[in-house]
């Protein structure tokens, strides 16, 4: 006879990776189980290791959620947020909350992880002083980031670094404060940390290193940095990052055995038989882990434990360490310190900012260092993992053969050989889940075994996992120019600036198919005009049509002149000459265009150069994908609403752009105050003013579709604002695709990608784009002036027939 | 039947290469393509709406209309694209004499006017 099983009470607390880890390994058992958990913060369990991605607007607040509201109630979990456990009752098996509920457990999972740990110092409770460790921080941090914003940074290890690597982003002057010599000094040697140290000043990150912080100055909100050494220097805002603390409390309170963090067996059983700790609170033979893939390999023994399968030991995860700043490459792992019995294998470049130092014990890896090139990381890690004996890889430890893929060589791999450190998931967990689920995309790996859901590292090698063993592997497909030319635009500009290649007939011959046509020949145009900054070969024979003649084709082969009205604002002496111009060409129309310009319709092209020299005026570029027009309102000048002068605004921005071409036509407005008359925020780049100064918005549209445009940046001056247009302009240049308008651009790539690679970009990253916006613009002309002097005798003239007949 | 009288267009220079230009000769608008290597003429007018060839970019054998993307064989002046439009632009006969290109019309539509020749 067989007696329902008793349902047991698992009481977790801590909603985070650790807890939550260790419960979607638990459910995987099946248990009787009714399963409460409590979270202090008020959100589902988040990947935290992406915050700082968050914090440089890499990914957005509900891209890092791991586990959504429905799992907990697909699997009947009691979710308690917002509610602090505030102590343990071990003999009568309960939790009290801070909100004074009691619940009884049978079994009770600590994961209470750690927070930020505070160096005894004066000042630390003002305003303006803050953390970075939860989703909440990061947001506390968005709000007040800014541009001009002074961030003082106190810890220059991982998460310190990340932090002020965000916080420059969003528009920050960052200085870290580290009180050691070297930085990441726990990760990193000393030539390691100095390396790192020189890729962060490129960067425009300023480091003090050997700084004591003494004192947070201020009263009641913090505006400075005292040091030890003596000095201060100045800050609006104080993230203090100098290393985290378990949160063993409630171990002590429940009576457990507490060092640094609660003391866990193999099996992570406590001190008491049915209370279990996980992740960062709990301590393992003298270590408490601060990563994520020790804390998940916890979970997996301890869920094993907890259901009565116990049996499965853990044993120590190696642990391996990656800065997560775009562009600064840093990784390390194991003992890399020197020492007795440790060979040293190191290789730097300081020139390409690369350093590399391997320590071979015993003929295998016993740890690493890695920066400026972590493109082998995963190779070592399972060197290390597997203990593999490096005896005969000795000339090859640094530079491997070179595979057949130009990647990780995926058939070289063993089964057993970790793939996702975070998760914990191997060549062969991903192989049976591609074969056994029917996997075929990144996006239905995550689902199926979580790979890759933590740092993200491991994406590309899961990538070719898949396109190696899955039947059906869809990568995202790179759109190519055209057949003629099978290569991305990414590619293409790559290969035309690497290769020094200056006339699109070149190019098509020695990359493409020696012909071209008329999808290709304009787009490598455009990009060779754009890369050499207007010093290319020019070739009207690879131009549509308008190109050639610097006027827009009708459907009767006509075509249509726009003179440039800047800004709207014309004359009466220009009026007449335009008013001469269409009686003298019999122009049929004579049309006020949306653009707030005149349109002549119905000139013959023979006639285009004796009309331009008539008007006396230079081209509306109304034919071509460049600078059309900045549409203007009356401002300050004469509107009694206006708070900017709009009208001068918009003629400079005309004069400064004129002439240019871009990926995509290109419509600007500037309105003097937000009543939005001139319709700045469905424009390409509209300037919206406001009492004290200017909106820049991009990425507007009032076309095919209509698209309200993003803001890039809010500025004091006109002169700010026109540069802040000018770093756009020059970005949707150099990265757009052709025929791809600023609102496809924008949406494709993220505002704050731009914002990051323009407004708030380094001050080099800045100059040097609006050196090359100058270049371009200094070599640029009215194209109009090809009226007087054709580039050839018959670009405007119709052949002459001499109808002579020869036998 | 397949009489021609060849006429005179221009000198080579006036049509550069990878280029169209149009001419009218007896009424009748062409074409003529600087191919590189060669010369190619056709009837100027697109089948689809009549858009002027002379003015499309030359895609490999082929010239594009700058109307509406309809794609013209310079050789046979078979429409290829779309590919359903089963339409064709008459073509000349051409070639290249003293520096001069020279075009064959058929002798209905000869000028009336008659030179000396080489």
């Amino acid at each position: 006879m067989t007696t329902p099983a008793a349902v047991t009470r698992l009481v977790v607390v801590g909603n985070g990776m650790a807890g939550m880890g260790c419960l979607e390994q638990i459910l995987t058992y099946h248990p009787a189980f009714q399963v409460t958990v409590f979270g202090d913060e008020t959100y589902v369990n988040y990947n935290r290791v992406l915050l700082s991605a968050v914090l440089a607007g890499e990914k957005a607040d509900d891209e890092i959620v791991l586990n959504p509201l429905e799992w907990y109630r697909q699997h009947r979990i009691d979710l308690r947020l917002g509610v602090r456990i505030a102590d343990v009752d071990a003999g009568a098996k309960t939790v009290t909350g801070n909100d004074g509920s009691v619940t009884p457990y049978d079994k009770l999972l600590l994961a209470t992880g750690s927070t930020a740990w505070l160096p005894p110092i004066e000042g630390l409770d003002q305003d303006g002083v803050l953390a970075f460790r939860t989703l909440d921080d990061t947001r506390e941090l968005l709000r007040r980031a800014g541009a001009g914003v002074r961030a003082v940074v106190i810890g220059g290890g991982l998460l310190g670094l990340e932090a002020a690597r965000g916080l420059q982003v969003r528009g920050c002057e960052v200085t870290v404060v580290h009180l050691c010599a070297s930085l990441m000094e726990r990760q990193l040697d000393a030539t390691g940390g100095s390396y790192l140290l020189d890729k962060l000043h490129a960067l425009g990150v300023r480091v003090l290193l050997g700084r004591a912080t003494a004192a947070l100055l201020g009263d009641g909100h913090v505006t400075g940095v005292r040091f030890a050494e003596g000095g201060t220097i100045d800050a609006d805002l104080v993230v203090v990052a100098a290393g985290i603390r378990p949160n063993v409390e409630l171990g002590r309170r429940a009576g457990l055995e507490v060092n640094r963090g609660v003391v866990v067996n193999d099996h992570l059983e406590t001190s008491d038989p049915d209370v279990f700790a996980v992740g960062e609170c709990a301590e393992h033979n003298g270590v408490c882990y601060g990563l994520v893939a020790p804390v998940l390999d916890q979970g997996k023994v301890l869920a094993a434990t907890i259901t009565g399968h116990k049996g499965p030991r853990y044993s120590g995860t190696l642990q391996a360490a990656k800065l997560k700043i775009a562009g600064v490459d840093v990784f390390s792992a194991g003992v890399w310190a020197d020492g007795d019995g440790h060979e040293p294998v190191r290789y730097e470049d300081p020139s390409l900012g690369v350093y590399k130092k391997l320590v071979v014990r015993d003929g295998k890896l016993a740890g690493l260092i890695l920066v400026g090139d972590t493109s082998d990381s995963h190779r070592y890690i399972n060197w290390m993992r597997a203990d593999t004996d490096l005896t005969k890889q000795r000339r090859q430890l640094l530079f491997p053969a070179p595979s057949a893929d130009d990647g990780h060589d995926v058939a070289g791999m063993a089964d057993t050989a970790t793939v996702c450190g975070c998760v914990g998931v191997t060549k062969g967990g991903i192989i049976h889940a591609i074969h056994q689920r029917g996997v075929n995309t990144l996006s239905q790996l995550k689902e199926a075994t979580r790979a890759s859901t933590g740092c993200g590292s491991c994406t590309k090698l899961c990538q070719d996992l898949l396109r190696a063993v899955a039947p059906e592997f869809e990568d995202e497909v790179k759109r190519v120019l055209c057949t003629c030319l099978p290569f991305s635009e990414d590619k293409l500009r790559e290969i035309l600036r690497s290769q020094r290649l200056r006339s699109v007939q070149e190019v098509l011959e020695i990359y493409g198919n020696g012909q071209g046509c008329e999808v290709c020949k304009p787009a490598l145009s455009y990009m060779l005009d754009m890369l050499w900054c207007g010093d290319h070969e020019e070739d009207r024979s690879a131009r549509f049509i308008n190109d050639r003649v610097h006027a827009n084709i009708q459907k009767d082969g006509t075509f249509s002149v726009i003179p440039r009205i800047r800004g709207g604002v014309t004359n009466p002496a220009e009026l007449r000459r335009i008013a001469d111009v269409a009686e003298k060409y019999h122009v049929r129309m004579v049309k006020i265009t949306g653009s707030q310009r005149i349109d002549l319709l119905g000139v013959r092209k023979a006639d285009l150069p004796a009309v331009w020299a008539d008007l006396g005026m230079v081209s509306g570029q109304a034919y071509t994908k460049g600078v059309r027009m900045v549409k203007t309102c009356v401002g300050t000048e004469f509107c009694r609403f206006g708070t900017q002068d709009s009208t001068a605004a918009g003629i400079e921005m005309e004069r400064r752009f004129e002439h240019l071409f871009t990926p995509h036509k290109v419509k600007m407005a500037t309105v003097g105050c937000p009543r939005n008359c001139a319709e700045a925020t469905v424009k390409d780049i509209g300037l919206v003013g406001q009492d004290g100064g200017w909106q820049v918005v991009v990425g507007g549209a009032a076309g095919k579709s209509v698209r309200r445009a993003d803001l890039l940046a809010t500025v004091e001056t006109t002169e700010q604002a026109l540069e802040a247009s000018q770093l756009f302009f020059q970005y949707y240049r150099e990265n757009a695709n052709y025929l791809e308008r600023t609102y496809d651009f924008v949406e494709r790539v993220g505002i704050e990608k731009i914002r990051k690679e323009t407004v708030y970009a380094t001050d080099a990253a800045r100059a040097a784009l609006l050196d090359r916006f100058r270049k371009s613009k200094a070599r640029s002309r009215d194209a109009w002036e090809e009226g007087a002097a054709p580039l050839h005798p018959t670009q405007f003239a119709p052949l002459e027939s001499q109808d002579t007949v020869i036998r | 039947m397949n009489e021609r009288c060849w006429i005179w267009i221009t000198h080579v220079e006036n049509v550069p290469p990878r280029e169209g230009r149009s001419v009218t000769v007896a009424g009748r608008e062409i074409a003529i393509f600087n191919l590189g290597d060669r010369f190619a003429a056709i009837d100027n007018r697109c089948p689809h709406k009549g858009g002027p060839l002379a003015d499309g970019i030359v895609a490999g054998e082929s010239v594009v209309c700058p109307l509406h993307g309809w794609r013209v064989a310079l050789a046979s002046g078979q429409v290829d694209r779309p590919a359903d439009a089963a339409a064709c632009v008459e073509t000349f006969p051409i070639r290249v004499d003293n520096g001069m290109i020279v075009v064959g019309l058929p002798a209905s539509l000869a000028p009336e006017e008659t030179g000396e020749a080489a």
